[in-house]
């Protein structure tokens, strides 16, 4: 399995999403001698079941008992490793047009370009992407002062920074940037943080010796002209706002999904879901097909269970167009030896 | 058994309690626009309520995972809960909550 960016890559199927349901789209399509690459804005599979859950017990998995977010994704990496995917994580599926050959082609947001036959999207609730404070104004900060993440460490060199959180992002990105800062506060609701204990030592140690702040206040407003900050007002619980002079705010409040470029794709919407056929889960544009949790058809259930029988229709429906010529034949991996061959288990005397 | 639910808009609605229900999930069950992407499992904060005063002592103290999540939640106050974490019973018949910052669907 390979991690690739800025390239052109063309293969049999694009999925839109790492999470379980891309996944074992990879293992239904494999099967049917199909390649994917798959696009995902988290940097690692598993998508809500590794960002929101890994440590949470799942109970309604065929076959498993309970299993946690995190080994669910394993065992499908495990399982579909036979078929080779490659993977484009980190980066945001942002265009979708239809070449002149027929083809798709999907190009991310760090510059990427995909072209297949079809398009799975398996996207889940859509992007995970920064929770914002409602902070008024905020919009005016953001991107010129207000920051979601560290792209390069070196655009905070020198600089008066804020950072708000509690969580590992906040204490960690603290701890990196505050050798490099003219000077580091953070800002917490309150004076307990769910961080790394070893980072909120570090913290602490760092406040004692006054080489940083810390503050136990909610931000209320951002001062300043331009997208330039100069100040933020801050309120501790029970006692008189003050204010805080920095030029920027590192804001790490989680994540949560967004639909995203996905509402571009020039696809029929119903309330934030894509409507499909129940046969071959198939969207109104032909090749691009929507499985999991972001599609829509009467009496659809959110289920992990329902995208993986997604994932097996819309297979049977993509070699179609991936091979227009050849003819489907329908096996069981228990008695293919052509099947088992492509599991690598194919010597096994039946 | 009713819970009486203030929408994003300022709307009083009048749910029936499910006894042993989430209110998370009687709130979705109703129909109300609430995230709750998680789906109940306290690894969100889309589900954010704020509990009127008078049945915050009934409620089932919050646990140290709540108050964790909690950090993710925009305009937290004394009386905020994840509305996955109230287990509906007798007890809480007539419990008001209202729809807090960052339970909007987007």
């Amino acid at each position: 399995m390979s991690d690739s960016k800025n390239n052109h890559h063309k293969t049999d199927v694009i999925i839109i999403g790492a999470g379980p349901v891309g996944l074992f789209a990879v293992f239904e399509l494999g099967l049917l001698d199909m390649k994917a690459h798959l696009v995902d804005i988290l940097d690692r599979p598993g998508g809500q079941c590794a960002e929101l859950y890994p440590e949470k017990p799942i109970y309604d998995i065929p076959g498993f008992p309970v299993i946690s977010g995190q080994e669910l994704t394993d065992s499908l990496m495990k399982q579909i490793e036979p078929f080779g995917p490659t993977f484009h994580f980190s980066q945001m599926a942002e265009k979708c047009e239809r070449l002149e050959n027929g083809n798709w082609q999907v190009i991310t947001d760090e510059g990427t370009t995909l072209e297949a036959p079809v398009i799975a999207i398996a996207a889940g609730g859509g992007s995970f992407m920064p929770k914002k404070p409602s902070i008024p104004g905020l919009e005016d900060y953001e991107g010129t002062s207000v920051f979601y993440a560290v792209r390069k460490m070196d655009a905070f060199k020198g600089k008066n920074i804020l950072i708000a959180g509690g969580g590992d992002s906040a204490l960690d990105w603290t701890l990196n940037l505050q050798p490099i800062a003219n000077s580091m506060q953070l800002i917490h609701r309150r004076d307990d943080f769910r961080a790394a204990p070893d980072s909120v030592n570090k913290m602490r140690a760092l406040v004692e010796d006054n080489k940083m702040k810390l503050h136990i206040a909610d931000i209320k407003g951002l001062n300043g002209a331009n997208g330039q900050l100069e100040s933020v007002t801050v309120q501790p619980k029970g006692e008189e706002p003050y204010e805080i002079e920095c030029d920027c705010v590192l804001a790490f409040y989680g994540l949560t999904m967004k639909l995203g470029p996905i509402a571009n794709f020039g696809l029929n919407l119903h309330e934030n879901l894509i409507p499909v056929d129940t046969e071959k889960f198939e969207t109104d544009t032909k090749g691009i097909f929507a499985i999991g949790d972001i599609n829509h058809y009467p009496g659809k259930l959110k289920l992990i269970l329902s995208g993986f029988h997604e994932s097996a229709l819309m297979a049977q429906q993509a070699f179609r167009y991936v091979y227009p010529d050849k003819k489907l034949r329908f096996q069981y991996t228990t008695s293919s030896s052509s099947l088992q061959e492509k599991l690598g288990v194919g010597d096994k005397a039946a | 058994m009713k819970i009486l639910v203030t929408d994003q808009d300022g709307k009083e609605h009048e749910l029936e309690g499910l006894e042993g229900w989430r209110v998370m999930e009687i709130i979705k069950d109703y129909g109300l626009p609430i995230k709750a992407e998680c789906g109940g499992a306290c690894c969100c904060a889309t589900c954010h309520v704020y509990v009127d005063e008078s049945w915050l002592d009934k409620l089932y103290p919050m646990r140290e995972e709540e108050q964790d999540m909690l950090d993710e939640a925009p305009d937290v106050r004394d009386n905020s809960r994840l509305s996955c974490q109230i287990l509906m019973s007798e007890e809480l018949d007539g419990l008001k909550v209202t729809l807090a910052p960052g339970s909007e669907i987007d």
